[in-house]
């Protein structure tokens, strides 16, 4: 006997990604959702917002890596409550891990939630996790080929950091190339260049997170 | 590793679906699988053989329908097959781009008995 099924195979994952964002609103909390390749800049990026934010607004912090907690041992020293997920091999996070990281935090005094993925710019565009807003971090040394080499995910992006502004000299990066090739992909994407290292731009991309953010 | 997840998805929905119709096995899934989502058929078919092995979906043949991938222009309106995945619109020359197709991922059908 023949069944129609057709059911997305990804629809148990966007129902529990609905729940995370239900109970996000719930308690007042804006989520951002940051992806990049591995090393193009997210940690640095996260720590730098904690860094000029700390004392207007109140963070949580979701890191997801293969293994290893570096990352959550360099933002917990900022006083954030961090979750580190090790996904134990698996590339993205999906919508139940991070479910089970909400739950060990303490959601009613977060204002933004900042949720790392796995550094990765396949799977984790496949996997909604419940959050408002999703944050690209590209690097110069990447190449201004990758939004085309990774179009969904720069399709679905909101905003595109392009980190690591100040080796821009030292390579060939062609940045009308990169830029175009995002406003292409992506009708909404703003794209921010930025330095974490010299701190060109950070305050567009902090500006560009206060406009996102409701009123608090 | 992609896949690993995907296919897990997959057998749980169809394992739900064959339990909603009393199926004393699954002999078949049909699955339709985007050029954009990233699955590599092959991969499922590994993952599939290991992680049904103790269900009644063990030993059950795997359709793929490929679904090519699409683009709309933004300017011109026009819809085309995104050949070697050229970013340009060959109406008018832009590369102001929407995905339209090739993102499906979803379980068709499948057979039991």
């Amino acid at each position: 006997m023949e069944i129609k099924v057709l059911k997305d195979i990804l629809s148990a994952n966007d129902q529990r990604a609905r729940e995370n964002r239900a109970l996000l609103d719930e308690h007042h909390v804006f989520t951002v959702n940051i992806t990049a390749s591995p090393g193009a800049g997210k940690t640095s990026v996260i720590l730098e917002t904690i860094h000029r934010l700390k004392d207007r607004i109140t963070f949580g912090v979701v890191e997801g890596d293969v293994s290893s907690s570096i990352d959550a041992k360099m933002v917990g020293k900022e006083g954030v409550p961090v979750v580190q997920i090790n996904t134990g091999g698996t590339c993205h996070l999906d919508a139940t891990m991070v479910s089970n990281a909400l739950s060990n935090l303490p959601l009613a005094k977060i204002d933004l939630l900042i949720i790392e993925n796995v550094g990765n710019l396949i799977c984790p565009a496949s996997f909604a996790l419940g959050e408002d807003r999703k944050v690209l971090v590209a690097s110069v040394p990447e190449g201004h080929d990758k939004p085309h080499k990774y179009p969904v995910m720069f399709s679905q992006a909101d905003v595109v950091i392009l980190n690591k502004m100040d080796l821009l000299p030292h390579t060939d990066f062609d940045l009308k190339a990169f830029e175009s090739a995002v406003d292409g992909l992506s009708n909404k994407a703003q794209i921010l260049r930025v330095s974490c290292k010299t701190g060109e731009g950070i305050e567009a991309w902090i500006a560009w997170l206060l406009e996102q953010l409701p009123a608090c | 590793m992609h896949e690993l997840s995907i296919t897990q998805m997959m057998l749980d929905l169809v394992l739900e679906e064959a339990r909603k119709n009393d199926a004393a096995r699954v002999q078949a899934i049909t699955l339709v699988i985007g050029k954009m989502s990233g699955i590599v058929d092959d991969c499922v078919r590994f993952y599939f053989d290991f992680l049904s092995r103790d269900t009644i979906a063990k030993g059950a043949r795997l359709a793929f329908k490929p679904v090519p991938a699409k683009a709309r222009c933004r300017e011109c309106g026009r819809e085309f097959k995104l050949e070697e995945l050229k970013w340009v619109c060959p109406g008018c020359g832009t590369t102001c781009i929407e995905i339209v197709g090739g993102k499906e991922l979803y379980v068709e059908s499948i057979e039991v008995e």
